[in-house]
């Protein structure tokens, strides 16, 4: 039986360094997130417009909550649809 | 009189889009001067006009917003929502307090407005 080392792939098997996630509120010094700003508050938002999760936006929990708040508040008031397809 | 310690408010308005100009211009300045015979102070008015709104509200799919930022008593708000309901023109409104950082935000954010209009005029 080939033993682990003894197989040669064609090509290295090491995968592509995944880019380290941050937090853009953090590294930017941004402390308030505007609702009424909906061009922004879009970035987190997928096309059906449904809020992206942390593992995705790449959001700390402080933040992320503050962007759930303002992306409620701005479909209140009819600046972001609640359901939608292709918004982007 | 009500505690006077005042407290940052954000108040957005959505009129009915069948409002003409000096109807809306009037009854922001209704709401308006209810918070300031109340107590309060008004900071800053900002009416964003007609914009069309993201789903229908009302079978209607535009609406005139308009933004206010004011400092009042704390049971001001109570009465002004009383106020807005009781208006048909108001289709939707919401009163967000604002932190020090808000106010902060939204002062740069007029400051820099302000520059650019300077710069290109």
């Amino acid at each position: 039986m080939a033993k682990q080392n003894d197989i040669k792939f064609l090509t290295s098997t090491r995968v592509e360094k995944r880019q380290k996630k941050y937090c853009r509120f953090k590294k930017m010094g941004i402390r308030y997130i505007d609702y009424k700003d909906a061009e922004f508050l879009k970035k987190f938002v997928n096309d059906q417009g449904k809020m992206l999760p942390r593992r995705i936006t790449g959001n700390s929990l402080k933040f992320q909550r503050k962007v759930a708040q303002a992306v409620k508040k701005a479909r209140q008031m009819a600046l972001l649809p609640y359901v939608t397809d292709l918004l982007k | 009189m009500a505690t006077n310690n005042l407290q940052n408010y954000e108040l957005m308005i959505i009129f009915t889009p069948v409002l003409a100009e000096d109807d809306y211009k009037s009854a922001q300045k209704k709401f308006s001067d209810f918070i300031t015979t109340n107590g309060g102070t008004i900071s800053h008015t900002h009416p964003w006009g007609l914009r069309s709104l993201a789903y229908p509200i009302e079978k209607k799919t535009t609406g005139l917003y308009w933004v206010l930022e004011y400092s009042a008593p704390t049971d001001v708000n109570h009465k002004l929502e009383v106020q807005m309901n009781r208006d048909e023109n108001v289709m939707r409104h919401m009163i967000t307090s604002l932190d020090k950082y808000a106010v902060q935000y939204n002062n740069r954010k007029r400051n820099k407005a302000t520059e650019t209009e300077a710069v290109n005029s």
